[in-house]
Parts: C-alpha cells; sequence; structure tokens
C-alpha cells in the first residue's frame, strides 16, 4: 500500500524491539469475544488510477455548475476565485499544519488568521472578529447563545427574513440548550413588524441582511428597539460581498454579525466546506466562542502571534467554556483571506457593484417574460420572482426549476425546497446572479423561461 | 489518582527573555549575528497585509460594470472599507512567505498525540477539486446531483462498516459539532422513550407543556471520565447536561466498578474515549457499556482514535450507541491549520431513528435528500441505506449537506487503502508507538507502567524530576531538533504529560532518528544542560512567545495607530 512505508521487514524487526512475537500481542487489550477478524467485506486497497477512475465516474452524474447557466444562491454563491487562491492553499506548509498550538513554529498560520480577524472587523463594521467558525448557519446559531450569555436571558426573536436553514439550525440548539427562539412568518416583502415583539426578556433579535428573499432593510430602527430593551441585534449576512457595496451592520448599531464567507475564495462544494464569520463589539470579546488571535512580542521583542483568551475554550475550561468548538474553518479562511487580498478595497467594490448590476439586469430581463413577477424592490444579487401559468394561475416553483434543468439552465431554489408545506411560497423562486453570469446566460434563461411558463 | 489540575499551564507562561541583544549575538557558536534586513537566508520577515498593501492595489482583472440603476434602496455604502489590496505577484511572495513560517507534516513527522497528524495524499485533493464534486451548487435539483448523494452514501457505507454500527448521520462539520449531534440523538432518545412510556408527551421540537414535563422527567447527569477531551464536558453542559467525572483507575483505564458506582436514576449518557487518552485500550468495554445499557442509558464513544482499530475492534461489537469520527484525522483529510474537519456520527439501531436532517435514501433507482423532518418518518422503515432509518430527526446541525469536500477526499482514501489497508494503517500505527515507546522506556518514564499502548504513547515529566526542565521546556528543544513537539499537558490525569502519536505515515528510519533525538535531549536534560531547554526554540522563525501579555491586552486585530 502506498501510503505505508514500513515493509514486512522492518515489522519483524520492529515487533523484535518492542518485544512482541506478532502484531496481536499489541492489541492484547482488546477483550477476546469482540475482537474483529479485519474488513473483509470492504474492497481491496486499490491504485491512484482505478480510484480516480472511479471517482472520475461519480463526479461525471453531476451536473457542474461550470457547464450550464447557473442563477442558484440561497445561502451559497458561485464566485469566480483566481487560480492564485488555489495554489497558495495547496502549499504544503499551510495544508498540513495543525492548529497553531506551538506559535513558533506556526506564524504562517496564526498572522493569516490575524490577518483575516481584521478583514472580518472591517467589513462587518464591528470591533473585533473570532479566527472563524464552522459556516454560516452554526455561526448564527453560536451567536444566539453568545446573546444569551451576554444578556442572561434566554429569548430569541428571528426574522422571518432569516435562512429557513439557519432558523432550523438556531431552533435545534436552542430546543436541546433550553432556550426559546420566536421565529416571525416568512415574508417575502420583508413587512413583518419585529420591534413590537422585542420586550424586556428578549437576549437578541437575528435579522438577515439581505434577507433570505433579497430584500434589504434598514436595521437602525430595530437596533435601537433592541438596544432600548438591552437586547443585543444579530445581524446574518449570508452573502458577504454584499457588503462591498452595502452599508455594514456596524454602522447600523449591529452588536455582533455573523455570515458565510464561503462566496470569497471558496467554491460551491456541494454545501461545505465552507467558513463562518463571526464579529462582535470589543465589550462582548469574552463571550465569543472559537478560537482568537492576538498580537504579542517573543523573547526577543519581535511581533509574533499567538492563539490567546484560551480560558473561555473547551480544553481549559471544559464544561464552563463558551461553546465545544475546537477545529475551526481555516484553510477555508485563509482562502479568504488571499482572495480579499487579491481584491482590495477597490477590487470588492467593483466585484460587488457588477454582481448588482448582473442581478439587475436579469430582474429586468426576466420581469419582460409573461408570467413573472419581480417581487423585490430592493436586492443585492439575489431576489425572488413569483412564476404563474396562463391567465394567472399559480405555477409550483420547484416543477419550473425542474423543467429549466432540462432546458441547460440552473434557474434558482424554490421557496418551497427551504419551506416545505407552505401553500404561500409555492410559485416564489430565489434567483442569484453573480460576475460569471454573461448575457448570454441571462438571454438563454430568459427564452427557457418563457418557454416553461407559456 | 486525583485529577491533575496544574499539569497544563492556564494562565500562559511568560517567555523567558534569552539576555540582552548584544548577548544574543555572541551567545554560542551556533547563533548567527543580527542582519541589517532582519532576515536570515532563506528564513524572511514578512510584514502584516495591512503594511504592505494599500486601498489602490487590485490583483484581479475585473471586467467593468453593466451600467445600472441600483436598487440598494437608500443603504449603499458610503464610506470605505479599509480593505488593502496587493497586486498578484505581492499576494504570491506574501503568503508563500508567510507559509514558509509553518511547520507541516508534509515537511517532518508531527508527533501530535489525539490528533492523528498522518499523511495527506495528493490524490484526495485532486479528486476533490473534479468539477462535478467541486463545482455543484447545494441546492441544486436533486436529479442534477446524484453522483454527489451517492458518494456521500458510499462513504457513510464505509464508516458504518469499518464501525459495525446501524446507521450514520454525515452532516457534523467537526469532531466537536459530531459530539453535538450524538448527545442530541440521545436526548432526543429519553425523551422519546418518555414519550412512549406515557410519562411525558410532545416531542422536543415543540414548547408544549408536555414536552416540557418530558425535559423535567428526563435524565439530566453524563459521566465524563478525567482523561477525556475537553469538547466531551462542554458539549454535555452546552445541551444543559449535568457532567460527573469518573476517576481513572491507577492504570490509566476507567474500570467497569468506578462507572457502576456512578450511576444512578439520573444517569442520561456516558462519553468514553476508546482508545483512551492515555493511549490504550479500554478492556472493561463491554461490561461498561452493559452497565449503562442497564441503566437505561447511552454509550457515546469518542472517536477520535479510531485510527487505532480498524479491523481489529468494531465500536458496533463494544455496545457504543454514537461515535463521533474525525475524517480529518483517521481519514486523512488535511487539517489546514485548523480545519475544515468533518465529523459524521455513526449511530446504533437505537439512536439511528433520530439522526438529524439532512439524510439520504435509495428512491427507485436513485438516491434522495431528506431536508425536513415533518414527514420524515415515512423513510423510518427499511434499512436499504446506513441513513434510511432515521424516522424521527432530532432537527437540523448545519445548513447544508455537511462537509462534501472532505467526503471525497475521505473516501479516496479509503478506496485506495481498502479494507486490508486500512486493517494494516491500524496495525502499523500501534507498532509505530510502540516502537517509540520500546526506544525510550530506559529514559523517560510511562506513567501506568511498561506495557503496550494503542497507537500513541503516552509519558509524564517524573524522568524531568530534579532537572529544571519542565515539559513546555522539552516540547521547546524539541522545536530546534527540527520536530513538531508531542501534545502537551493532556491528558490532564498525568503529571506534565507527553502523548506521542506517531501514525502509521512513519518510516521505521524516521522513527529511529525521533527517537535517537529525544533520547539525546533527555540525556542532556538529566546532565543539567538547562540553558538548551529553557531558552528553546532558538532556531525557529520566533523565540517564545509573551501569551500573557497577548491575554492581558488583547491585540486581535490590525489598527493603524496601534503600531508599536
Amino acid at each position: 500500500m502506498r501510503y505505508l512505508p514500513l515493509s514486512d521487514d522492518d515489522r519483524k524487526a520492529m515487533l523484535d524491539a518492542v518485544g512482541a512475537s506478532s502484531i496481536d500481542d499489541l492489541f492484547a487489550d482488546i477483550p477476546e469475544a469482540v475482537r474483529a477478524d479485519g474488513l473483509a467485506d470492504l474492497p481491496r486497497t486499490q491504485g491512484e488510477m482505478a480510484v480516480e477512475a472511479a471517482l472520475s465516474k461519480l463526479a461525471a452524474k453531476n451536473v457542474a455548475a461550470a457547464v450550464v447557466p447557473v442563477f442558484v444562491g440561497a445561502g451559497a454563491y458561485r464566485h469566480h476565485v483566481p487560480a492564485t487562491v488555489d495554489h497558495l492553499i495547496q502549499r504544503s506548509e499551510f495544508l498540513t499544519s495543525y492548529t497553531p498550538y506551538q506559535p513558533e513554529i506556526t506564524q504562517g498560520t496564526l498572522q493569516t488568521l490575524f490577518e483575516f480577524q481584521t478583514q472580518v472587523a472591517l467589513l462587518t463594521g464591528m470591533e473585533v472578529a473570532n479566527a472563524s467558525m464552522y459556516d454560516g448557519s452554526t455561526a448564527t446559531g453560536e451567536a444566539v447563545l453568545m446573546a444569551h450569555r451576554a444578556t442572561r436571558r434566554k429569548r430569541a426573536v428571528l426574522s422571518g427574513g432569516l435562512h429557513p436553514h439557519y432558523r432550523a439550525v438556531v431552533e435545534t440548539l436552542s430546543d436541546f440548550a433550553g432556550m426559546a427562539a420566536e421565529t416571525l412568518a416568512p415574508d417575502p416583502l420583508g413587512r413583518e413588524d419585529l420591534i413590537s415583539q422585542i420586550n424586556d426578556e428578549t437576549s437578541c433579535v437575528v435579522v438577515q441582511y439581505p434577507s433570505v428573499f433579497g430584500t434589504i432593510q434598514d436595521l437602525s430602527d430595530i437596533a435601537a428597539a433592541a438596544h432600548a430593551q438591552k437586547a443585543l441585534l444579530i445581524v446574518v449576512v449570508t452573502e458577504i460581498i454584499a457588503l462591498g457595496a452595502l452599508k455594514s451592520p456596524g454602522d447600523m448599531g449591529a452588536d455582533i454579525v455573523v455570515g458565510e464567507g464561503q462566496s470569497i475564495g471558496n467554491g460551491l462544494n456541494f454545501g461545505g466546506p465552507y467558513v463562518g464569520l463571526m464579529a462582535c463589539r470589543q465589550k462582548l470579546v469574552r463571550q465569543m466562542p472559537g478560537r482568537l488571535c492576538g498580537e504579542t512580542v517573543d523573547a526577543d521583542g519581535k511581533r509574533g502571534f499567538v492563539l490567546t483568551l484560551s480560558t473561555r475554550e473547551q480544553h481549559i475550561r471544559r464544561e464552563k467554556a463558551t461553546s465545544n468548538i475546537c477545529t475551526n474553518s481555516g484553510l477555508c479562511a485563509l482562502a479568504f483571506t488571499i482572495h480579499l487580498s487579491l481584491l482590495g478595497e477597490m477590487g470588492l467594490r467593483k466585484l460587488a457593484t457588477i454582481n448588482h448590476a448582473n442581478a439587475c439586469a436579469l430582474a429586468d430581463r426576466l420581469a419582460k417574460v409573461a408570467g413573472v413577477d419581480v417581487l423585490n424592490e430592493t436586492f443585492f444579487n439575489e431576489f425572488t420572482i413569483r412564476v404563474s401559468g396562463a391567465g394567472g394561475a399559480p405555477r409550483d416553483g420547484a416543477e419550473v426549476i425542474d423543467a429549466l434543468v432540462d432546458k441547460g439552465i440552473l434557474g434558482g431554489v424554490p421557496v418551497s425546497r427551504l419551506l416545505p408545506g407552505d401553500e404561500a411560497v409555492k410559485d416564489l423562486i430565489l434567483v442569484a446572479s453573480t460576475e460569471i453570469n454573461t448575457d448570454e446566460d441571462r438571454a438563454a434563461y430568459a427564452a427557457a423561461l418563457q418557454d416553461v411558463l407559456a | 489518582m486525583s485529577m491533575n489540575k496544574q499539569g497544563r499551564p492556564t494562565t500562559p507562561a511568560p517567555a523567558r527573555s534569552s539576555g540582552t541583544a548584544g548577548d544574543r549575538n555572541n551567545g554560542g557558536g551556533d547563533v548567527a549575528p543580527e542582519t541589517f534586513s532582519g532576515n536570515r537566508g532563506l528564513s524572511l520577515e514578512e510584514p502584516l497585509l495591512f503594511e504592505v498593501g494599500n486601498l489602490n492595489s487590485c490583483g484581479v482583472d475585473l471586467p467593468q460594470p453593466l451600467d445600472c440603476a441600483p436598487r440598494l434602496g437608500t443603504l449603499a455604502r458610503e464610506t470605505p472599507i479599509g480593505l488593502p489590496g496587493l497586486s498578484e505577484p505581492e499576494t504570491m511572495r506574501h503568503y508563500v512567505r508567510l507559509s514558509q513560517k509553518n511547520y507541516s507534516i508534509d515537511g517532518g513527522l508531527y508527533p501530535l498525540g489525539s490528533c492523528t497528524m498522518k499523511h495527506n495524499p495528493r490524490l484526495n485533493e485532486k479528486m476533490a477539486r473534479l468539477p462535478g464534486f467541486a463545482d455543484v451548487h447545494p441546492l441544486q435539483p436533486q436529479k442534477t446531483v446524484q453522483g454527489a448523494l451517492e458518494l456521500i452514501e458510499t462513504l457513510g457505507g464505509w464508516l458504518t462498516e469499518i464501525t459495525g454500527m446501524a446507521a450514520v448521520a454525515m452532516s457534523p462539520k467537526a469532531g466537536a459539532h459530531g459530539e453535538l449531534c450524538g448527545m442530541m440523538a440521545i436526548k432526543a432518545a429519553h425523551l422519546a422513550k418518555l414519550k412512549r412510556s406515557g410519562t411525558a408527551g410532545g416531542a422536543i421540537a415543540n414548547n408544549s407543556a408536555a414536552a416540557a414535563a418530558a425535559v423535567a422527567a428526563a435524565p439530566k447527569t453524563v459521566l465524563v471520565p478525567e482523561s477525556a477531551h475537553g469538547t466531551n464536558p462542554a458539549t454535555a453542559a452546552l445541551i444543559g447536561y449535568k457532567v460527573k467525572t469518573i476517576p481513572a483507575d491507577a492504570d490509566g483505564t476507567v474500570r467497569v466498578d468506578a462507572v457502576r458506582a456512578a450511576i444512578d436514576d439520573d444517569t442520561a449518557a456516558i462519553m468514553l474515549t476508546n482508545p483512551n487518552t492515555c493511549g490504550l485500550f479500554e478492556r472493561d468495554i463491554v461490561e461498561i457499556a452493559k452497565a449503562i445499557h442497564d441503566a437505561g442509558a447511552y454509550f457515546y464513544c469518542d472517536g477520535a482514535n479510531l485510527n487505532a482499530i480498524m479491523g481489529k475492534a468494531k465500536p458496533g461489537d463494544l455496545g457504543v450507541d454514537a461515535m463521533h469520527i474525525n475524517l480529518h484525522k483517521t481519514f486523512s483529510t488535511p487539517h489546514g491549520g485548523g480545519g475544515p474537519g468533518a465529523g459524521p456520527v455513526v449511530l446504533s439501531e437505537a439512536l439511528a431513528p433520530y439522526a438529524p436532517v439532512p439524510f439520504i435514501v435509495r428512491d427507485g433507482g436513485g438516491f434522495r435528500l431528506v431536508e425536513e423532518a415533518s414527514g420524515a418518518h415515512e423513510y423510518g422503515t427499511g434499512h436499504d441505506t446506513p441513513q434510511q432509518n432515521a424516522a424521527d430527526p432530532f432537527g437540523r446541525l448545519t445548513a447544508f449537506h455537511g462537509q462534501m469536500g472532505m467526503f471525497v477526499r475521505a473516501l479516496s482514501y479509503m478506496m485506495s487503502h481498502g479494507g486490508d489497508g486500512l486493517q494494516q494503517a491500524s496495525e502499523d500505527a500501534v507498532l509505530n508507538a510502540n516502537y517509540v515507546r520500546a526506544g525510550l522506556r530506559d529514559l523517560f518514564s510511562q506513567p501506568f507502567g511498561d506495557k503496550p499502548c494503542m497507537h500513541e504513547v503516552l509519558f509524564d515529566d517524573s524522568f524531568l524530576a530534579g532537572t529544571g526542565v519542565t515539559t513546555l521546556d522539552f516540547a521547546k528543544a524539541m522545536i530546534d531538533e527540527g520536530y513538531h513537539p508531542m501534545t502537551m499537558y493532556f491528558p490532564l490525569v498525568v503529571h506534565g504529560a507527553m502523548l506521542v502519536e506517531p501514525t502509521e505515515s512513519e518510516s521505521k528510519h524516521a522513527l529511529d532518528e525521533f527517537i535517537a533525538s529525544l533520547r539525546a535531549l533527555a540525556i542532556a536534560a538529566k546532565a543539567g544542560d538547562v540553558d538548551r531547554f529553557t531558552s528553546a526554540p532558538k532556531f525557529a522563525p520566533r523565540k517564545r512567545l509573551d501569551e500573557t501579555r497577548a491575554a492581558r491586552s488583547p491585540r486581535l486585530r490590525w489598527q493603524e495607530d496601534a503600531s508599536s
């Protein structure tokens, strides 16, 4: 087996050195009754060529986004990632290093984490950020628990504009942790009244910006109402590139900002691995979960970086830790930081403008298709359409998306996939457009949709 | 044996000064003089991005945006973000230079106990980048992702076969997330049991009084040995369990009598690592599982150390109800400087019904992803697939379907090894650890006596007694010898612990060199060569870093005015 360096002669010599007569001597502590006799029911070892052939065959059964026009978003977005990013994250020293527990020989990872934390704080308009979370949804769940700890309250209010899968993650965590999560009904037009739900038991209000339906809402009033009750405002950003074009959540009074960083530096990967972002006000930092990298000096007075404030963490605090989190999303955070370094201020703002302009062009074009209503007045790079057939009868969004696949278009996410059983949203589709979409893509989408709805 | 609270410094030790700059330059024949640039040959200093980049640099050529009337309402950004950019060559140089300050498994032996730093095959990376896996959206119509679903399903089949378990939940994102998944399934099972027995009604998913009654009636204590990973008690506490610590026996294992003594009516589960963090197989494990099950509780096994027992013992046969599998340990997906990991959880028949959404079922000739808890029970009958029997999902742990990129890598690794190769990997991992043990046993101290270990060998610091050298000093001296230190001060049950896990990826030659270095260090420590240790590392990109200063006045981001 090519990954195993020991020869049979080595094994024999090493067993002699150990003083064992056979390898089984070393497994003598396993009770005899439960010793396994190998893994005979699994396939045998295979060479690189055979594995590559088998996996390539599986991969070929999927429709890769590269080969068709793609307008699918809802929390994961197809953006162009420069070749430099993937090359750099495959450097042995980044790819095959562990969590930087020995800072003297992991300054590379630590300095990039410090850069990542700074970039995330700047983008979100917050004072500090951590070294990443698993993804946007788990970061949201952790943010709610963090707000409960900080306010010593147990009731979260969730906007109906929060991604339904994020909501489900928060609800699951809240149920098991004995906390309450109250969710407003989803409303594509964002007309919900969050403020009236806030009271002196509320720990936090959770709002997605832009909402899962694409709508952009000024959160300043919600922040003021939350703060008046000593509750926190948690803002969730699932398309981080939007912050290149939009006012930052920090500017509107957010206390904690969490998000999905996949759009910068990371591919779609069928849902993971992604990179959760978490930033907050300085005064909340000791309630924050996850790793934090901080600046210090070495014995010679030279600047260096270490993991810090670890008295919050499970390996020190055990059952009193702020979270059970251990591993984060280091390599994805690195990809984020490298891509954002390539973009810089100018590049990110231009990229955001391109995304918005492409989405505007798409919305205008789809609006001209008979049977399509664009519901949003405001949006960044994703909006909601209502689809109807002849005579204005509602069409099933999932069926429309399926029919579009047969015409070679990945046309978006039917809202019914995120909110099954909700009749009011059955004819709604979330449509996203990024810098990768061309005018031909838009024309092909409009033509295909026209056919499907006719 | 009592918990060694002094073993690990919980407040960081201040860095020791290695003398003045003048002393430093003349400190010995092996220390080179300072250079004018601060660089030393191939070892280059690199400032922060914020010190080399600027707001007008960009390393990406983007097309001109289309003209449009913005639809951002009143919320268009009006203030700069403050993000510096770099051209492409500058970006390459900045991050290549930073990478060169890292130790890596590709570059050297990485004996970090409990972390399983094995070789990361590049075939895995190539496979994960096939567009059919890497460039697929999680919410594409399912008919366009049948190959992706088949891959997850196939990997699940390997995992259940290797562990002898009934089912698997694939979505957890890392080991600790997997622990959360397993413990949630256990809590859900207790509540469902109460519901069935009529003690209380209602599911946990709603906030009814009945559900509250079930929660009130359910057992609330989880037993955790003191040698456990910190994530275990943290996970239990996160979902409202009280943690009761079980002492380890003098031989480093948990004995069934200690478990029996700890069990009472309030016991919900035990969380046990096997092989344990002392590198030993828990010999009483079958009796412990039985005692736990007799009490109506469940057995959570921390699967961090699965690498020791593939093909040698199956957790399902040992009586385990739930176990997470760190794909980034046993199945070679890269650690990436701290993730991403992946933590699928294998489940017994008793817990399988409560696995979270999403999960995959066979549907006609293809595969279907079940994404909603409601209505999932219709899939809860057959056992066609490892995931098919999740009749009563406890909820959702993450937005999408788990760490697909890690799944591809892990399956690529497993297919390469095959069942025979995986067993050989475990045998070699155990042999390598014992070879290190045999090579050091006369100079180092083993806290539980000289007996075979599993895939990692544990030493304590008693061999350093009276030398003035601590475990930390010893670890830092290993850096100067070109090695990443072993895990230090863990497990907590041993004073000044040093946990060495060489993995199966090391050749005999590499181990011989490693053993020789460690022997030389131990001899030097005992001979009074203290400065070699207390001033180490001397040859790393940085000397010892002042962790106290970092924690006392945290500086967690770059700020223009903060440069000292």
